[in-house]
């Protein structure tokens, strides 16, 4: 008799220590990957799997091998059908030594189309990287979604603990009543009876004691039919059931603001679009449900799917407010306030048309600050800009105007970001409170 | 024997595996391997594991426990891809040399794979691990997996200490000169665990004790002008590092300047390491010739027996000729030699020499053709041969022309091939001799020792690389892998290449000419 040992239930991610220190090492090129995946992608994909080619950079293992292509060797191969000593074959491809060398090249070839899947965590780790968050906010975001049991009807398996008395005896009486299993009551009036002629001892061949004989091979049924026909069967058994389900979340609307004039460039779409990826994770942590919309603005405003806002641009001028209006308008039609959570985030490069901007701020204070859980605003400024604006008041006449709106709103943020470090400070006020205390006047 | 007598003797019948069919067919091929074939084994531990630990056990080199690196990372997610693509089938085993010996069966297995997979693994590899005398010799089964733990532990230990990085980097440049850190001539000394690191914690003590600050202040003897006296000294200097020395790793661990103990120490693990994996690299054509005879032997007296029904033997033998096929040269399926084919027509030919000899036979292996006892013969070839000298002595003519084998010569600056011999009477002693010398790893390894080192001087580490028949080294690898050397060894580190055969050198490079 060997030893046996069952291995299967072991804990299967041996090798994942492993994997981790690898994504460690390659973890330049996979985030670069990721993040190109990012730019080119939806929002909404960030948060799932990804798979991406297998990184080389920084992962080769080199180590002391013969070159392929100097000295003589001598190779044996099976299979010979028509050579004798002395035939000369080509070599396959020209010049260069190959023969047994195939090898290497095919493995070459293979890690070329060699894809592998990064998990969801693995991706918003090297999404994370350089938006600088605090350890806690990251975990907050990769938290999955808390599901509650919650009671759904019956069923005919679970665990003894989870036994519905009232439901398993409605069956049990029923089934005893269609299967007619005899009463106590019936059973023990025909024993007594028995009992009682008994007690007379009558003679045999008489009446009486063929009564008994009668009652005897009845009671003998009964308690026959009593055990086959049991008082509760297995079949009658029912268990509560539960179904996990997600924590009640209201639905949230998430409006995506950009101005899309000449003036954004490719780097100014790019930090917009981390931008509203974060808020887009921040939002699925706490609602199950979110809609995105997307409005893009020049001298006039539309809305537009994912595709077309990032990629195309438009000419013309630049009016805020047709935007805001846009939005307003959306929020009328589709998104009633007291049904949905909405949020709203605006990026753009801070210009306006002249006047435009106290349209905005009455705009927003009259009307949709009064609609909006939270409104985030960035403005994208040039690296070299940063370094002046950054601490002072002044800048673009959007700024200015909305730093009235600032003043008044609690729940309106807003920052100038020239680098990806810079985004995250929008999103603190947000975290920093809870959402039934968000509105205020 | 009546009908239904046989189909009571039947070990299993379906394909469904439990644990009473597998203890019973266990017990069942036991006894045909123990007391017909005389196989002498290692005590037996199964375990049933799924298709994802057997991707796990693959990343690990399949040992069941490793210390922690990327490497193994890596190579668990490519052969995953390889897996999931569908490019590559898993193993149905695989068996470690160990005592007791560990054989994983896959529990998508059928019965009849069990069967097949426990006759071969558990039987035949076991009893090769068991006898063959390189195993015996060079590793220690008994004490593999202790060590392996105390690796693992001492890794990670190290890793909380001084940090991921620093043992990575440590790691990294011990692992490119794995294949030239093993002892080709020098038994190693054997390793146990508990001994291994009271070995460590006295080292350090002894250490802390007898360092003084005060000898550095010491001063240096003058530096002799004599030329004579400085060659003397190299001699001197050469015989006290035990140069030249073939085993780098082990070389840099006892002679660096500049690694710290516990670096040492990793060295001294990837050493281990190497040194135990050494042999199965030296024995694959034997080792999966072994197994795979054994199993085919065993699998056919069961059935002869009446214990294995028709149709699960022929189960077992789709899987044999799937595992020993064998397609000719211009096979687009073609990838080399397969030790399996090789290894089982070779231990199949050795058991028609014994009985059913021809005078061919006769005249090449007059020692044991005719003698009948193929048990013998084998169980003799199993314990004392490695693959190199396996081939040169048993490989016979009728198998060559079987195989239709033929040399090919190939210099690298003709553009032709050249048809050097086939099966025929002048070609069989060549084929046999060159096919054994492809399966010596001491030919096919690039040679690097070290050759001089000066202690005193600018410590510049030379490494001399003796080559082969013209064969030099990649060039991208060989720079890299210096890199390490230079790592490990702390100075600049030299390497050059001389010809085997006329001393004349063939080139020559230093780290010192490397930018960064």
């Amino acid at each position: 008799m060997p030893s046996f040992i069952d291995r299967r239930l072991n804990p299967k991610d041996k090798s994942l220590s492993n994997r981790q220190r690898f994504l460690r090492r390659a973890r330049g090129e996979l985030k670069r990957v990721v993040h190109e995946k990012i730019k080119s992608g939806k929002i909404v994909d960030v948060d799932a799997g990804h798979s991406v080619p297998f990184p080389l950079d920084g992962t080769s293992e080199p180590s002391f091998q013969a070159d392929r292509s100097s000295g003589r060797r001598e190779h044996v191969l099976p299979g010979n059908k028509e050579f004798t000593a002395g035939d000369r074959l080509a070599k396959p491809g020209q010049g260069g030594g190959t023969g047994a060398g195939k090898g290497a090249a095919s493995e070459g070839d293979m890690e070329d189309d060699f894809q592998f899947v990064l998990s969801r965590e693995e991706v918003l780790d090297l999404f994370f990287e350089d938006l600088e968050l605090p350890d806690m906010i990251k975990s907050s975001l990769k938290e999955a979604v808390t599901f509650r049991s919650r009671r759904a009807g019956f069923t005919i398996a679970g665990a003894p603990t989870n036994i519905n008395v009232g439901r398993t005896m409605r069956n049990s009486f029923g089934r005893r009543i269609a299967l007619q299993r005899p009463k106590l009551a019936q059973v023990e009036a025909i024993a007594k009876e028995i009992e009682e002629l008994e007690a007379k001892h009558p003679k045999p061949g008489s009446a009486s004691s063929e009564r008994l004989a009668k009652m005897r091979s009845e009671l003998e049924r009964l308690e026959r039919r009593r055990k086959v026909v049991g008082y509760i069967d297995p079949v009658d058994i029912r268990f509560n059931r539960f179904e996990p389900q997600p924590l009640p979340n209201a639905s949230a609307v998430m409006f995506c603001l950009m101005d899309v004039s000449g003036s954004m460039g490719e780097r100014e779409k790019d930090l917009a679009k981390r931008f509203f990826v974060l808020l887009h994770l921040f939002l699925k942590r706490r609602y199950e449900r979110i809609d995105i919309v997307f409005i893009r603005h020049t001298h006039q405003a539309h809305e537009v799917d994912e595709e077309t806002f990032f990629r195309s641009t438009q000419s013309g001028g630049t009016v805020v407010s047709t935007a805001l209006e846009e939005m307003q308008r959306i929020i009328l039609e589709r998104y009633p306030s007291q049904d949905w959570n909405i949020y709203a985030a605006q990026a753009s490069d801070g210009d306006n048309l002249a006047g435009d901007s106290e349209h905005c701020v009455n705009l927003l204070n009259k009307e949709i600050m009064k609609l909006c859980q939270y409104y985030a605003y960035v403005e994208i400024l040039d690296e070299r800009e940063s370094a002046i604006f950054r601490s002072t008041d002044n800048g673009t006449s959007l700024w200015r105007s909305y730093r009235q709106v600032g003043e008044n709103w609690r729940n309106f943020q807003m920052t100038r970001i020239a680098k990806p470090g810079d985004i995250y400070p929008v999103f603190r006020q947000l975290f920093a409170k809870q959402p039934s205390s968000a509105k205020n006047g | 024997m009546s009908k239904s007598a046989g189909a009571s003797d039947l070990l299993f019948t379906g394909s469904d595996w439990t644990f009473d069919t597998l203890s019973r067919t266990y017990d069942a091929i036991k006894e045909v391997a123990l007391d017909d074939l005389g196989l002498d084994c290692y005590p037996n531990q199964l375990e049933i594991i799924s298709s994802e630990q057997m991707l796990d056990a693959y990343s690990s080199n399949g040992m069941p426990l490793i210390y922690q690196h990327w490497s193994f990372g890596k190579h668990f997610v490519y052969e995953e891809y390889l897996y999931r693509k569908g490019r590559r089938g898993l193993a149905y085993e695989i068996v470690i040399n160990s005592n007791p010996c560990i054989a994983y069966l896959m529990e998508e297995n059928t019965m009849a794979l069990q069967a097949l997979v426990i006759a071969h693994a558990s039987f035949g590899h076991n009893h090769f691990f068991k006898n063959n005398y390189l195993f015996r010799q060079w590793t220690d089964a008994s004490a593999i997996l202790d060590y392996m733990e105390f690796a693992k532990g001492y890794v990670s230990r190290c890793e909380e200490r001084y940090g991921f990085a620093a043992v990575e980097s440590i790691l990294d440049a011990a692992h490119t000169l794995m294949d030239q850190a093993v002892f080709r001539y020098r038994r190693p000394p054997r390793i146990s665990s508990a001994k291994e690191q009271a070995r460590v914690r006295e080292r350090l003590e002894y250490e802390e004790k007898i360092f003084s600050d005060l000898w550095r202040t010491l001063p240096q003897p003058r530096q002799s002008e004599d030329t004579t006296e400085a060659e003397m000294e190299a001699q001197e200097r050469k015989k006290a590092l035990n140069l030249p020395e073939e085993n780098l790793l082990y070389f840099l661990e006892k002679n660096s300047l500049i690694l710290e103990p516990w670096e040492r120490e990793i060295l001294r693990i990837v050493r281990v390491v190497a040194q135990y994996f050494y042999p199965q690299r030296q024995t694959k054509v034997m080792n999966e010739g072994c197994a795979t005879f054994v199993h085919y032997t065993i699998m056919n007296m069961l059935f002869d027996r009446g214990k294995i029904s028709e149709g699960h033997l022929l189960e077992m033998l789709h899987s044999h000729s799937n595992v020993v096929f064998q397609p000719g040269f211009d096979d687009p399926r073609f990838s080399g030699l397969n030790p399996y084919a090789i290894g089982f027509a070779m231990m199949q030919d050795i058991e028609r020499i014994c009985t059913k000899p021809t005078a061919e036979d006769r005249d090449w292996f007059p020692e044991f053709a005719g003698n009948g006892d193929w048990r013998g013969t084998l169980l003799d070839a199993w314990a004392n041969h490695r693959d190199e000298s396996f081939l040169l002595q048993y490989l016979s003519p009728a198998l060559i022309r079987k195989m239709r084998l033929f040399a090919l010569d190939d210099e690298s600056k003709e553009k032709h091939y050249q048809v050097a011999s086939i099966h025929n009477e002048r070609g069989y002693e060549k084929i046999r001799s060159s096919l054994a010398r492809s399966y010596d790893i001491g030919m096919n390894q690039p040679n690097i020792q070290v050759v001089d080192v000066d202690l005193l001087g600018n410590r510049h580490l030379r490494l001399q690389h003796t080559a082969r028949d013209g064969i030099v080294l990649s060039e991208s690898t060989r720079d890299a892998t210096l890199r390490h050397v230079r790592r490990l060894w702390g100075y600049d580190v030299s390497l050059v290449g001389v010809d085997a055969e006329f001393g004349n050198v063939l080139y020559e490079t230093s780290t010192d000419k490397f930018a960064g």
